[in-house]
């Protein structure tokens, strides 16, 4: 399933025109996309947290080479699904 | 920030939708979400992240009350991968 599939449902399920609910998912996922990046977390009820989570810089190896090599702090987005997600889908 | 807040953002920037119709659209977008999950498929949002199933081993767990040993099956976990963009922009400004 992609963007547009996602429009679709949107279609199917509140008839809102094609046009529009392309226009709606591209929104969203941007606006997402734009409060993380800020450092802010966003919690979905029913579905699940974003995080943004700190790393701190730590001393690593380059795998193929062994080559030691400094790993700069950096943030990360973690997604925690929440119970009712997690129930949903165990028995896949 | 909650999905209340999000709504408010995004109704602010889509003419003519008002909260509520902004709130259904989001909630349709979660759920047709985690329906796809829920059939053993795949999501793939480009830029923001795909969502798809981890498996789970059974294991043998602990009761840490009573310390008995239980059995915990097999099972399936959503899993959320960052999207290429989305890793690089929380990085941006730090």
């Amino acid at each position: 399933m992609t963007k547009a599939d996602l429009a679709d449902k949107l279609y199917e399920k509140i008839g809102l025109p094609k046009k529009e609910t392309a226009a709606i998912v591209e929104i969203l996922f941007d606006s997402m996309k734009h409060i993380l990046s800020e450092g802010e977390s966003i919690k979905i009820t029913g579905f699940g947290t974003f995080l943004v989570r700190k790393k701190s810089a730590r001393k690593g190896r380059n795998p193929k080479t062994g080559t030691e090599l400094e790993i700069e702090q950096r943030r990360v987005v973690t997604f925690k699904p929440s119970l009712q997600f997690k129930e949903l889908v165990e028995k896949v | 920030m909650t999905k209340s807040v999000l709504i408010e953002k995004i109704a602010e920037k889509i003419d003519g939708l008002s909260k509520k119709q902004t709130e259904v659209i989001i909630e349709t977008i979660f759920e047709s979400i985690k329906e796809a999950l829920a059939k053993g498929g795949k999501v793939e949002i480009r830029g923001f992240g795909n969502f798809r199933l981890r498996s789970r081993k059974a294991r043998k767990a602990r009761n840490p009350k009573t310390g008995e040993s239980v059995d915990v099956p097999p099972k399936k976990v959503p899993y959320f991968k960052v999207g290429k963009e989305l890793r690089e922009m929380v990085n941006r400004n730090i």
